[in-house]
C-alpha cells in the first residue's frame, strides 16, 4: 500500500474534482491570515490586511492563494512520492523565503476546514480523514529538505 | 490570546444557532475526531467506537454541554471550568496535543453544517475560543 489505500485515493479524487482550485486557494490562504494574523508576517508586500473583509478581497492574497493550491494540486498526482514532488519547493521555503514549517500545517487544517465548508455533508468523516493525511503529507514534504 | 467584543459576540451568536443540535454535533465531532486523528481512541479503549456508538452520542452530548456552558461564561472560563479542569488534570490527563485535535473537528463539523455562520471572522472567532477553553481545561496539568 502507499501513502493512501486505493480507497482513500478514491475519496480523495473524487472530492478534488469538484473543487474550483483557484477559489478555494484564495479562500484557504485568505482564512489563514484571518485566524492566524501572524501569518501575515509572510506577505507584508500585500498591501490592506487590516481586516477579515479587507483580506479576503485582497488580490494579491487572491492571486497567490491560486498559486500555492495548484501546486498542491498537481502534488496530488504524485500522491505516492510527495517527498519527490515537493523537493524543489521545500528548497525553496526553507533557503528564500525562510516560512517556519509549522505554516504548512496550520495551512493544511484551514483548507480542510475550506473543503468542509464548501462540501458540507459531502465531507464525511472518511472524506476528511483522507484529506488530513493528505494535507499532513503534502506539509511533511515540504519541509523534508530544512536544514 | 484574549477573546474580544466580538470574539465572544460572535461564538455568542454561532452556539445560538446551533441550538439543541449541539449534542449532535458533539458526537459528530468526536467521530471525526477519532477517525482523522487515530491516536486519540487510545483514551477510549472502554468506548465502542463504531459510527452511530450510543456511548459516543452521549460523550458527544457531554462535551457540547460543557461547551455551552463555557460559551455561557465567557468572561470567566476558568471558573466556569473549574472542575472540568481538575477533571483532565487529576484524572483524565489527556494530553494537551489532542485538545487541537477535537478543536479543529469542531471547526470542520460547525463548517459543514452551518456554512452561512462560518465566515473567516467567525472562524477565527471560533478556532480562538475552544483554544481559550482548551488552556483552561490543561491549566493544572503541572
Amino acid at each position: 500500500m502507499g501513502f493512501l489505500t486505493a480507497e482513500e485515493k478514491g475519496l480523495v479524487n473524487g472530492l478534488w474534482g469538484k473543487v474550483n482550485v483557484d477559489e478555494v486557494g484564495g479562500e484557504a490562504l485568505g482564512r489563514l491570515l484571518v485566524v492566524y494574523p501572524w501569518t501575515q508576517r509572510f506577505f507584508q508586500s500585500f498591501g490592506d490586511l487590516s481586516s477579515a473583509d479587507a483580506i479576503m478581497g485582497n488580490s494579491k492574497v487572491k492571486a497567490h492563494g491560486k498559486k500555492v493550491l495548484n501546486s498542491f494540486s498537481d502534488g496530488l498526482k504524485n500522491i505516492d512520492d510527495l517527498k519527490g514532488a515537493f523537493a524543489k519547493l521545500s528548497e525553496l521555503h526553507c533557503d528564500k523565503l525562510h516560512v517556519d514549517p509549522e505554516n504548512f500545517r496550520l495551512l493544511g487544517n484551514v483548507l480542510v476546514c475550506v473543503l468542509a465548508h464548501h462540501f458540507g455533508h459531502e465531507f464525511n468523516p472518511q472524506v476528511q480523514a483522507a484529506f488530513q493525511k493528505v494535507v499532513a503529507g503534502v506539509a511533511n514534504a515540504l519541509a523534508h529538505k530544512y536544514h | 490570546m484574549v477573546l474580544s467584543a466580538a470574539d465572544k459576540s460572535n461564538v455568542k451568536a454561532c452556539w445560538g444557532k446551533i441550538g439543541s443540535h449541539a449534542g449532535e454535533y458533539g458526537a459528530e465531532a468526536l467521530e471525526r475526531t477519532f477517525c482523522s486523528f487515530p491516536t486519540t481512541k487510545t483514551y477510549f479503549p472502554h468506548f465502542d467506537l463504531s459510527h452511530g456508538s450510543a456511548q459516543v452520542k452521549a460523550h458527544g452530548q457531554k462535551v457540547a454541554d460543557a461547551l455551552t456552558q463555557a460559551v455561557a461564561h465567557m468572561d470567566d472560563l476558568p471558573n466556569a471550568l473549574s472542575a472540568l479542569s481538575d477533571l483532565h488534570a487529576y484524572k483524565l490527563r489527556v494530553d494537551p496535543v489532542n485538545f487541537k485535535f477535537l478543536s479543529h473537528c469542531l471547526l470542520v463539523t460547525l463548517a459543514c453544517h452551518h456554512p452561512a455562520e462560518f465566515t473567516p471572522a467567525v472562524h477565527a472567532s471560533l478556532d480562538k475560543f475552544f483554544s481559550a477553553v482548551s488552556t483552561v481545561l490543561t491549566s493544572k496539568y503541572r
